[in-house]
């Protein structure tokens, strides 16, 4: 039920957060001056904060979105494995969320 | 009941036929190696200059990819949106608005995003 909801919640956050997506790229193809803007920003604290909580929606509904496309095909109904797939996918997002963070910090500052 | 017409045609009782759902769970599959390979390129460009992003986003594959994305990122997005904003906005002016507000935010950030990324690879 919970996982149900945060799968639509993230869908409409990720969404939104293709914002971000979209300036980046035009940023980029526009020229020096808003590509440095645009990395200004998503390297600020409130850049990496939205980014890191786009990261997490992105794993989430990226796992969640899998378990969704095992269901219609009829596979993982059971209780038992409707909530070990629930924490599983849980468990998936914040070690994906947290490895990409760090490796992306490793490329950063090496 | 449902006549054997309407069902060829994937009209069951709502009316609306199957490809909504449908296309939601082929841009949802089409996501998948999308995304994965999308999150590894960015990894990789993490603190570069503009130059860098300029030379990954057009060579002939991530641009390509990249469009791919773009299309399937939003075309998703505005079918999911769609579902939500159906399921829980019943005044009928409202519903209209955001139904509509949904398509063309859509429409306008994928080809915004895909006219960046053809900039980018043609020069």
């Amino acid at each position: 039920m919970a996982l149900s909801i945060l799968h639509r919640v993230t869908g409409l956050a990720l969404f939104i957060g293709t914002l971000l997506w979209v300036w980046w790229l035009i940023a980029a193809a526009v020229g020096d001056d808003a590509f440095a803007s645009a990395q200004w920003f998503l390297g600020s604290w409130l850049g990496q904060i939205l980014l890191l909580g786009w990261t997490w929606a992105l794993f989430f509904h990226l796992a969640n979105g899998i378990r969704h496309l095992f269901w219609d095909i009829g596979k993982g109904y059971e209780i038992p494995t409707i909530n070990a797939t629930g924490w599983a996918v849980v468990a998936f997002s914040v070690a994906m969320t947290a490895f990409v963070w760090v490796a992306g910090y490793v490329v950063w500052l090496g | 009941m449902r006549s054997p017409l309407s069902r060829v045609r994937g009209l069951g009782s709502a009316k609306e036929g199957v490809e909504h759902w449908w296309v939601l769970r082929v841009t949802a599959v089409a996501l998948v190696p999308l995304v994965i390979w999308y999150v590894i390129s960015l990894l990789t460009l993490v603190g570069a200059g503009r130059d860098a992003v300029l030379e990954w986003l057009g060579s002939p594959f991530p641009a390509i990819a990249s469009v791919l994305l773009i299309v399937a990122t939003f075309h998703h997005a505005q079918l999911g949106a769609q579902v939500v904003i159906e399921d829980y906005v019943h005044t009928p002016w409202l519903k209209t608005t955001l139904l509509l507000i949904n398509k063309f935010a859509a429409a306008v950030l994928g080809a915004t995003a895909i006219f960046a990324v053809l900039k980018v690879a043609f020069g």
